[in-house]
């Protein structure tokens, strides 16, 4: 079971539609089961047989999971594989012990790959929208994959099957949503 | 949550207005009349009937003309939303937008620059469920122009009906069109919905066509009791 966790600023809230909506389209092209879940309620859903957990990001404004860090400290001793999508990713580094920045960025952008042989994120550069008005302030326990001119665009702990990304992968990267499920669920590889 | 709808009249934005009274209050539609057919951001197509939809729907409506200049149409339309925040108390902005990037990312900065919320609930829908439920839950959709082959005259004022969405699914296949219109190759008008208070019935019309661009135009409507 696939959870995606909705970190909008309530249940059921319009941000849904948007940002976990596209994400669980993905998962169900990929014939993965999957259930949806707001932040809040990770307690009952972590009942269940998970398999992998992402984290979804938020609109602009909608910044209220950053302030319920609380929440999100049980990532850190998480077994599964998580993948944190903007606010997603920002609620990862909170829950790690890093902090997030201002810094904002609004539409099409370059994203340009720093290490290799990473198995998801093999590319050189591409094309990714942007949608965040903050940014990760990473600790020593994540490796910088890819960045813009802007800030950190993909991370990978060090240890833990953890991923984030700043940019929206639901919007012109799907790859990277497939290409964790496939690495982590299915243990396919596709580079 | 108050919000101002940006309301053009067509499926989207009326399927937008519906999806945010399901879960905020929607407090007012914003109607950008552009004078520029031609505009990349705002459709044109019987724009003028917004209001009589707004009648329909029982929500008030702000009405903003622009010159429908490109960039600057941008200003106009920010203009609107702050007077939009000003008379109605809005607290974020709900678009229909589908897949545009273009347009999804100007909407966003402008609320981000008035410090507004911005919401897409149609954002990356999958197009085919998408108009299968505009049909099945009764939203009453008529085509207001095509500017694509293979699109004859026919479809001028055409519903989008089971039949309709069939052909479209074919036009899709081979032609690559996108079903909801998305890439502009047609405009639609809603007429009638689940939760419109009244509906809108067409008066009068003339269809205007020649080498796959053609509108449909309303000349005269009226609001009626359901």
């Amino acid at each position: 079971m696939i959870v995606l966790l909705d970190l909008c600023y309530r249940p059921g809230s319009l941000g849904e539609d948007e940002f976990v909506r596209p994400i669980a389209d993905i998962v169900r092209n990929g014939r993965y089961p999957y259930k949806i879940c707001h932040f809040t309620e990770w307690d009952s859903a972590a009942e269940d047989d998970v398999d992998a957990v992402i984290l979804c990001g938020t609109p602009l404004k909608d910044n209220l999971f950053a302030e319920m860090p609380e929440y999100f400290a049980w990532i850190p001793g998480f077994t599964k594989p998580v993948l944190g999508i903007c606010a997603g990713m920002q609620a990862l580094v909170l829950a790690y012990g890093g902090s997030i920045i201002e810094k904002s960025e609004i539409g099409m952008t370059t994203v340009r790959t720093l290490v290799s042989g990473d198995p998801i994120f093999c590319e050189n550069e591409w094309a990714a929208y942007e949608l965040h008005r903050f940014c990760g302030v990473l600790g020593r326990e994540f490796m910088v994959l890819a960045e813009s001119d802007a800030c950190v665009q993909a991370v990978r702990h060090r240890t833990d099957r953890v991923y984030g990304v700043i940019f929206h992968p639901e919007v012109r990267n799907p790859w990277v949503v497939e290409r964790f499920l496939n690495l982590f669920v299915s243990d396919g590889r596709t580079c | 949550m108050k919000l101002g709808v940006l309301f053009s009249g067509g499926k989207d934005s009326v399927y937008a207005t519906y999806r945010a009274m399901q879960k905020e209050e929607v407090s007012c539609l914003i109607s950008i009349v552009s004078e520029n057919c031609e505009s990349y951001m705002f459709h044109t197509p019987n724009i003028h009937l917004t209001s009589l939809q707004a009648e329909a729907m029982d929500i008030p409506i702000l009405e903003y003309t622009t010159q429908g200049i490109e960039e600057a149409e941008l200003v106009d339309l920010k203009h609107a939303i702050s007077c939009a925040v000003e008379q109605y108390g809005i607290e974020g902005i709900v678009t229909g937008a589908v897949l545009s990037v273009y347009q999804a990312t100007r909407i966003q900065k402008i609320c981000d620059s008035l410090d507004l919320w911005c919401y897409n609930p149609l954002w990356h829908i999958d197009q085919d469920q998408y108009m299968q439920c505009l049909i099945d839950e009764g939203f009453e959709v008529l085509v207001s122009g095509v500017f694509s082959a293979p699109f004859d005259e026919t479809w001028l004022g055409r519903r989008i009906d089971d039949e309709a969405l069939r052909l479209l699914r074919i036009y899709a296949a081979k032609y690559g069109i996108t079903l909801t219109g998305e890439g502009g190759e047609l405009e639609t008008l809603v007429t009638d919905a689940p939760f419109f208070v009244k509906k809108i019935v067409v008066l009068e019309s003339e269809s205007v066509y020649a080498n796959y661009n053609g509108r449909y135009i309303v000349l005269r409507a009226e609001v009626v009791e359901k």
